[in-house]
């Protein structure tokens, strides 16, 4: 049963039945058989940079689909409905390409933007550390210009497409002035000096890979430095307003696929003579799931929307990140519970679904940061 | 070289279809509309001749106001323009009549090269190429699972698919050629290609600007009509073969079903 949804142009309603479409042909054979293998599904990437989804928010003379974020989380959103993977990976790879787009030069953007949001790269966004998580600014790889290249030793951890990507945004220190001494690096795939490490063996998101990146004397050409040095802790900060509202988007996604399966489930399955979704106690849950589902893209939206006109955004990116992905945590955990034995084994993908929802009150920020962001901005308020 | 695809608007084909009883004709609104799958590798072929040597690919639509969609997502996919035979005196043509209202509008532009599937999911009669080649005096080649134009422009050559394998045959253009879903794999519309959709010209024509008879068409000029229908009754209990326990009881009944119904 398809979402209902209130879109602002005839282009974008055609951008989501072309999203629907490509969910039922390209994601949904696939994500199951993917999960279980962990099986990266590059291809499938190739595809959707095809169908022009790599670059939805960025501007159409770069290559990029022009379309508001209340549009573009949607999209990531019915993405998620299908394969948690494909869509948190369009979500970090739009991320990537945003330190670029926003603060590059003219030159830097003429130069790499086109492939980076009209084709079929792949971006990744490196900034925590083994040591340095929800304290980004504590990081430790080190840049030193040297003869037209900065030079980078350290290690990047959690980075999603790690080992994949064809581009790394590489958040490193210039210099020892705390957050202010972080700059931003933008670095090809074939850098030499920077490498992968073996994968993380995740809970979920097992198609996604997740590896440590691994710069040792990796040179990366001074004109790669994107903004200046010194700027790129608020850079990071910036991208990930827009990335934690992504976030938001596949934590509804996953919570609707797993309520879509739970109700059809309860519709179907017989219990004391009758389906079980005529036991109230049972339709109760369906209806708490539900609200939530649907409070959490009100709540995504709203978030987006003042982006796209402009207004600050920042605390509500984190409140949605927060409420959004402590949602689909709570709607997984019942649908599998609606599914009873059915919902714990994999032929079902509620299981799926619940281990992708608690990776996503981690990642980009954990929800108690998103608390300690929402408390800042209240305290300043 | 400039080819026409003619495309259909089809109900969905997994969805459940009915029939209108006030005329005993299809009711397009209780399902929803999609192109006719077959079309899609007509389009998508169309597309391909013209990447490999130029020229125009023109999109040709008969149906209700509702196969603009259809008409959108050709000229998504990478059509340049389109027809669309658009006229309340169409409903319930039969094949007849629509071979007729499509080879007018084909009168009415120039082509090399006219692509179609060669049949729709809805109807299934396979009858449209054939009889728009008859229509048009010219050569008609099909079920394509290959189609080769020749560098001088001048002929086509296809490999026409048959229950053992494959006839080539040949034809001068201009011609009509009917293709099989072997012959590709259709692209999906990209968001650039939707966006540019809708820049691209669409030229809508009635039956008077194609100068056909409306008795020659829609449900008065059908030579066949529905008289009446029934829905399908539930499906029966299958008939269950036991095992008689030594293993070759049952399996004896199974072969023998089988045999009757010519399946070994």
């Amino acid at each position: 049963m398809a979402v209902e949804r209130s879109l602002p142009t005839e282009e974008s309603v055609e951008l989501l039945a072309l999203t629907r479409e490509l969910c039922r042909d390209e994601l949904a054979p696939k994500a199951a058989a993917y999960e279980a293998e962990g099986r990266f599904p590059r291809e499938v990437f190739r595809t959707l940079g095809k169908a022009g989804l790599l670059g939805l928010p960025y501007d159409e003379k770069y290559g990029g689909g022009e379309q508001p974020y209340e549009v573009y989380l949607q999209v990531v959103e019915e993405l998620a409905a299908v394969w948690g993977t494909v869509a948190e990976g369009v979500s970090v790879h739009t991320l990537s390409c945003f330190p670029v787009a926003k603060y590059g030069t003219d030159e830097q953007r003429d130069r790499w933007l086109p492939d980076m949001v009209g084709g079929e790269l792949l971006g990744a966004y490196c900034l925590s550390e083994p040591q340095s998580g929800s304290d980004a600014a504590a990081l430790t790889t080190r840049a030193v210009l040297r003869d037209g290249g900065y030079v980078v030793d350290g290690t990047k951890a959690w980075i999603t497409h790690g080992g994949e990507a064809d581009f790394y945004n590489l958040m490193v220190r210039t210099s020892d002035e705390g957050a202010r001494g972080i700059s931003c690096l933008l670095a090809p795939a074939d850098t030499p000096g920077l490498a992968a490490a073996t994968p993380e063996r995740k809970m979920g998101f097992k198609g996604s890979t997740t590896a440590q990146i691994v710069l040792t004397g990796a040179t990366v050409p001074a004109d790669r430095l994107i903004g200046e040095e010194g700027q790129g802790f608020p850079i990071a900060l910036a991208a990930l307003d827009g990335g934690r509202l992504g976030i938001a988007a596949c934590a509804v996604g996953l919570a609707q696929g797993a309520l879509d399966t739970a109700v059809s489930y309860a519709k179907e399955r017989k219990q004391f003579g009758r389906a079980i979704i005529d036991f109230q106690g049972l339709s109760f849950m369906l209806a708490d799931m539900a609200t939530g589902v649907e409070a959490g893209r009100a709540l995504y939206l709203a978030a987006a929307r003042r982006r796209d006109r402009g207004q600050p955004f920042g605390k509500q990116a984190a409140m949605a990140k927060l409420f959004c992905t402590d949602m689909a945590m709570r709607v997984t955990t019942d649908a599998v519970q609606v599914l009873g034995g059915y919902g714990y084994v994999e032929d079902y993908p509620v299981e799926r679904f619940l281990r992708e929802a608690k990776a996503l009150q981690i990642v980009e920020g954990t929800n108690q940061i998103q608390r300690v962001v929402i408390g800042r901005h209240l305290a300043k308020e | 070289m400039n080819i026409v695809v003619c495309v259909k608007q089809v109900p969905d084909t997994w969805s459940e279809k009915k029939l209108n009883p006030a005329d005993n004709t299809l009711d397009r609104g209780a399902t929803d509309p999609v192109m006719n799958e077959m079309d899609e590798y007509a389009v998508e072929e169309a597309l391909r001749l013209q990447e490999a040597s130029g020229g125009e690919v023109t999109v040709l639509c008969m149906g209700p106001e509702s196969a603009t969609e259809t008409v959108r997502k050709a000229l998504s996919m990478g059509a340049d323009k389109a027809i669309h035979v658009l006229d309340d005196g169409l409903h319930g043509s039969d094949a007849l009549a629509t071979s007729l209202a499509l080879s007018k509008a084909l009168g009415t532009t120039s082509y090399d090269l006219v692509l179609l599937g060669s049949e729709s999911s809805d109807a299934r009669m396979s009858v449209i190429p054939a009889m728009l080649a008859e229509r048009l005096g010219l050569p008609q080649l099909t079920f394509a699972k290959e189609v080769t134009v020749a560098a001088d422009g001048g002929s086509v050559t296809i490999k026409r698919l048959t229950d053992e394998g494959y006839q080539v045959v040949e034809a001068s253009l201009p011609a009509v050629v009917s293709v099989v879903e072997k012959i590709n794999e259709p692209r999906y519309p990209s968001f650039k290609g939707i966006m540019a959709a809708k820049k691209k010209p669409v030229e809508t024509l009635s039956l008077a600007d194609l100068g056909v008879d409306g008795g020659d068409v829609g449900t008065a000029g059908a030579s066949s009509a529905v008289e009446s229908f029934e829905t399908a009754p539930p499906r029966q209990a299958g008939t269950v073969v036991k095992d008689e326990g030594d293993g070759t009881v049952g399996a004896q009944k199974l072969v023998e079903f089988l045999a009757g119904k010519k399946f070994v």
